[in-house]
């Protein structure tokens, strides 16, 4: 009952928010001081052609009359068409978006797998060696700039050793899309030579995007068991004998994660961020490159519908948040 | 002297590495609890019961040294036993713990049965030896026994008073109020059936109206079962209620114990003759103790009570008294007060 | 809020704090002394096509990039560009977003609750997507990366503040001074403000490492200062090219921003730990 309300409630600021956000996007691709007609119509156009197509496009009239007709528009879930693919932004974004969720997913089972161990490590074996290791790691992960990591590692991977491939998705035929993910189309076709290389072209991407993910985890992870091993609890919990693995790995570790599926939330927004930059280097055809090159070709459309998207997956997953929050701590209310 | 003692404690000398220095918070404290009976150890605060308490638990803090002594329990030296014999046979399982604060006691994220059970899982007396699991993490609760176990649970909430236990189970420990969630803990340091329960303060934290119900319940259901309990306080009523016998320590180091009648009536040591005198009583103004607690990181030599000692006397200063004393009231003083010294209850 | 001197010797107390402060010091001292220190002033900006692409040695210490400038150089004066998007833009960030942050927070007039619920809106998407946004429709220059900066990161401040002042509001002190009749004025000035100071210090130290981050990836994907600029996230940009022979064209840029950003974020921990130990489990970039 108490998720139901809370899912209630984000629901109900899902609305006010999406559409200042797209009013504040909106206004601000509109400024664009190239003309996205001019572009569209060509260079061969006529400036009357231009002007036929503009109002045709319905860019004529005021900004505000365009954000209503927008807002209309969104309501029947059209989110316009791309002026440089010609085709309806809403299946652009549709079609790529897979490729960006096994991205970032990837990203982000790497980080909290990896993360929750290491920053329980961190915490129980506090001022130790690894410890001080962990958290010197953990700061650094955080200052490297991922499309920096991104070159180093495609340098050493794959054009030095040669082990896993520079860039897209897949060599040669795709499996057929079921999913959408990769991985998981292959799978399913049963082929898994397609597999391993569906994986392989994962793995760097997926690493250079887990890295900022995978220190803040351990930080928070770190800090919340710290916190608790602190609580009488664990202190009575110890004098009852029962093994000592257990107390900190089930009754701990679910009060620390508390306040780490918080920050898993804002760390999904993180890795959409991180995704535009990544994607472009790793030429992953996700919503980031298209998110990208649609700002390079002024195609507003697309900008305001990736913009819309971007919003809507992270108030999404904000939303999933508050569920998982809700099933790790049974009290109730705000923690 | 107790004969064959279940619990003896001989010379223990415990200190604290701190920041500033090594605090020695015990030193050489002797302590003995008979089978089935119940003992008091008094004291001030900061005198040492909850390391005591702790000592005997083995969950000392981790800047503890050991320094000396023994702890012998039931024919085995506690000190001397390798870690896991004593993780597995003796914490949790021969000797249990009520501990001071019933709020925090629990994980509140999860629920009292689960917690109550997993104790079980490790603990239960219908543990078999031959029970394997996969580590910690891994190893599942045996059918058969987890019934077994979960209705002799159900049983001892009963007795402790807990009102619909299967319901109550299910319950998470914020459903609970500080008196009921301290039966439950009671009950929890029972259901192992162990030798010893090790109460430090079980009471502190409750509200007045219902310490009494709670000790008194605890002591019935140690008496039923023949558990022996050591408890501390630093109140002396509660040790005139419950106990059987009391020993007196004073900043680390015992000085007097007595069985609980003997001790209320003819108290030998000076300092166990000022603590009665500072309990607050019709007939008799309140008297403080004066003087204040020695600092454990530069400890008085000899006699630790000597700076506040009316009775002090060079040699005093010089060693710590021996043991003196007949039958069950033995004191550590050079110059106790004569048997017929009394002071009223 | 302590004074400066007690923060810097708590601060050189903890080693990793002392270590971020030296980081940003180094930095800050390279870029200020950049034309005196470079070894080739005079091949930051020059073409020298005879010297194109040479590899690390004596006299190219990290090598020279595909207009034969000295790398070294670059990033010395690289160092100026980065550390000036970066102070600019948190300053402006913090003078929109303090101001709105404890205006909203203390008058709870529904205006200000409605710049909140702006600043909501800017939080709801990643920071980059914005500043891509703004960047690229103004065209790419040094202002511009700093105006799309700053309008994306003030709400950051704006939050922090507003929660600060709000909870402050329900002090014991604050609500005396309130019932004393001290004007609103004074009260946000001389005892709100000195007392939300220590958190805005902190967000400001770990949020000129989130920036200077966020400007270098502006820069990488061609949206910050133009060429010939020395800016760090172009340069390794341009190094894709000459992959993988010129490994060492994207090194140095790349350790730069590693330097400063970590400098920054270690010292932002370390204020946090000195100067407001109830935060330190609040770090969320
Ligand atoms: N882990 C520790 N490190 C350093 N000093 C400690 C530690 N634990 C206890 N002490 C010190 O040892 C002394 C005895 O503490 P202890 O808790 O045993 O006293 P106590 O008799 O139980 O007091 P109280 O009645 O207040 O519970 C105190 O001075 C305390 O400060
Ligand atoms: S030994 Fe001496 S100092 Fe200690 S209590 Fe007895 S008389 Fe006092
Ligand atoms: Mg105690």
């Amino acid at each position: 009952m108490r998720i139901l309300a809370l899912v209630a409630k984000r629901l109900f600021w899902f609305v006010p928010t999406a559409a200042g956000l797209i009013a504040v996007v909106f206004f601000i691709s509109r400024v664009i001081p190239s003309d996205p007609v001019a572009l569209i119509a060509g260079e061969t156009a006529s400036r009357a052609q231009i002007e036929v197509l503009r109002t045709k496009l319905g860019l004529d009239r005021p900004l505000p009359v365009q954000l209503v007709d927008y807002y209309r528009q969104l309501l029947k879930g059209d989110l316009g068409t791309s002026l440089f693919t010609t085709r309806p932004v809403a299946d652009d974004l549709f079609a790529r978006l897979p490729a960006t969720i096994e991205l970032t997913v990837a990203a982000m089972l790497i980080a909290v797998s990896i993360g929750i161990p290491l920053g329980v490590i961190s915490a129980t074996r506090r001022n130790s060696g690894i410890d001080h290791g962990l958290r010197i790691a953990s700061v650094a992960g955080l200052a490297i700039a991922s499309f920096w990591l991104a070159l180093i590692l495609q340098l050493l991977f794959s054009m030095k050793l040669g082990v896993l491939p520079l860039q897209g998705r897949i060599a040669g035929f795709p499996p057929r899309a079921v999913t959408g993910f990769m991985t998981i189309d292959a799978l399913i076709a049963g082929r898994a030579d397609r597999f391993w290389s569906a994986l392989a072209h994962l793995a760097l991407p997926a690493i250079t995007l887990a890295v900022p993910a995978l220190a803040t985890i351990v930080r928070f992870t770190r800090a919340g068991v710290l916190d608790t091993l602190g609580r009488p609890f664990v202190d009575y919990q110890r004098a009852t004998g029962i093994p000592r693995a257990l107390i900190v790995w089930k009754y701990v570790l679910r009060n620390a994660l508390t306040s780490t599926v918080t920050q898993i939330g804002l760390l999904f927004g993180i890795l959409l961020a991180g995704a535009v930059v990544i994607e472009t280097v790793f030429q992953w055809p996700g919503i980031g490159t298209y998110a990208f090159e649609a700002i390079l070709h002024s195609d507003y459309a697309a900008v305001m519908g990736f913009t819309v998207y971007a919003g809507g997956i992270f108030m999404l997953v904000n939303l999933l948040v508050d569920v998982v929050h809700g099933l790790i701590d049974p009290r109730g209310g705000t923690a | 002297m107790i004969a064959d003692p279940l619990l003896a404690i001989s010379d223990l000398a415990i200190a604290f590495r701190t920041g500033h220095g090594v605090a020695r918070v015990l030193d050489g404290v002797n302590l003995s609890v008979g089978r089935g009976r119940i003992m008091g150890l008094v004291g001030e605060s900061g005198c040492g019961k909850t390391t005591l308490a702790r000592a005997v638990l083995s969950v000392l803090a981790p800047n503890a040294l050991i320094e000396g002594g023994t702890i012998h329990f039931g024919g085995l030296d506690l000190l001397a036993l390798p870690r896991a014999r004593l993780e597995t046979e003796v914490k949790g399982r021969r000797i249990t713990f009520v501990p001071q604060d019933p709020y925090g006691a629990f994980n509140p994220l999860f629920r009292v049965g689960d917690q109550m059970m997993e104790v079980m899982k490790w603990k239960s007396p219908r543990r078999q030896p031959y029970e394997r699991g996969f580590g910690p993490l891994l190893t599942r609760f045996p059918r058969a026994r987890y019934k077994t176990d979960r209705e002799a649970l159900i049983a001892l909430l009963n007795e402790v008073q807990i009102p619909d236990p299967e319901r109550a189970l299910a319950k998470l420990p914020g459903a609970f109020s500080g008196g009921q969630r301290q039966r439950l803990l009671i009950a929890m340091a029972l259901m192992t059936n162990p030798d010893l329960i090790i109460a430090d303060e079980p009471t502190t934290a409750l509200d007045v109206t219902i310490q009494a119900q709670i000790l008194k319940l605890l002591k019935r259901l140690a008496r039923e079962r023949g558990v022996s309990i050591l408890l501390t306080t630093h109140d002396l009523g509660t040790a005139y209620e419950i106990c059987d016998e009391v020993t007196v320590m004073y900043a680390g180091q015992d000085v007097e114990t007595a069985p609980v009648a003997a001790f209320f009536t003819h108290p030998r040591h000076p300092y166990t003759a000022r603590l009665l005198e500072s309990l607050p009583s019709p007939n008799r103004e309140i008297k403080e103790i004066g003087g204040e607690v020695p600092s454990l990181l530069a400890p008085p030599q000899g006699c630790r009570f000597h700076p506040r000692c009316e009775r002090a006397s060079p040699e005093c200063t010089a060693s710590r008294p021996a043991k003196s004393g007949t039958g069950g009231h033995i004191v550590r003083c050079f110059h106790p007060l004569t048997m017929a010294a009394e002071v009223a209850p | 809020m302590k004074s400066v001197p007690t923060t810097l010797r708590q601060l050189m107390r903890d080693r990793s704090a002392a270590l971020g402060f030296f980081l940003v010091v180094l930095v800050v001292v390279a870029a200020i002394l950049a034309p005196w220190i470079s070894p080739h002033p005079e091949a930051v900006w020059d073409m020298n096509p005879a010297n194109r692409l040479k590899p690390p040695s004596r006299t190219w210490l990290f090598g020279t990039d595909r207009m034969g400038a000295d790398i070294f150089s670059r990033v010395l004066f690289g160092a100026r560009i980065t550390l000036m998007i970066a102070l600019v833009a948190v300053g402006a960030s913090l003078l929109i977003g303090v101001p709105i942050g404890l205006w909203a927070g203390w008058s709870e007039w529904w205006i200000g609750e409605a710049l909140m619920r702006v600043s909501d809106v800017f939080l709801a998407v990643p920071q980059i997507v914005l500043a891509i946004a703004i960047a690229q429709t103004l065209g790419p220059s040094i202002e511009n990366v700093i105006l799309a900066l700053s309008v994306t990161y003030w709400p950051w401040f704006a939050r922090l503040v507003y929660a600060e002042v709000r909870a402050l509001k329900r002090e014991t002190f604050i609500e005396a001074a309130i019932a004393l009749g001290v004007p609103p004025r004074r009260i946000v000035l001389q005892h709100v403000l000195p007392n939300v100071a220590s958190p805005i210090i902190v967000r400001a130290s770990i949020g000129m490492g989130f920036t200077i981050l966020t400007a270098a990836s502006l820069g990488f994907l061609g949206l910050g200062a133009p060429p010939p600029a020395p800016e760090w996230g172009r340069m390794i940009s341009e190094s894709r090219e000459f992959l993988p022979e010129t490994w060492w064209y994207a090194l140095a840029p790349g350790v730069a921003i590693f330097i400063v950003v970590m400098g920054f974020n270690l010292l932002g921990d370390g204020l946090r730990d000195v100067l407001d130990p109830r935060l330190r489990r609040s770090h969320d970039r």
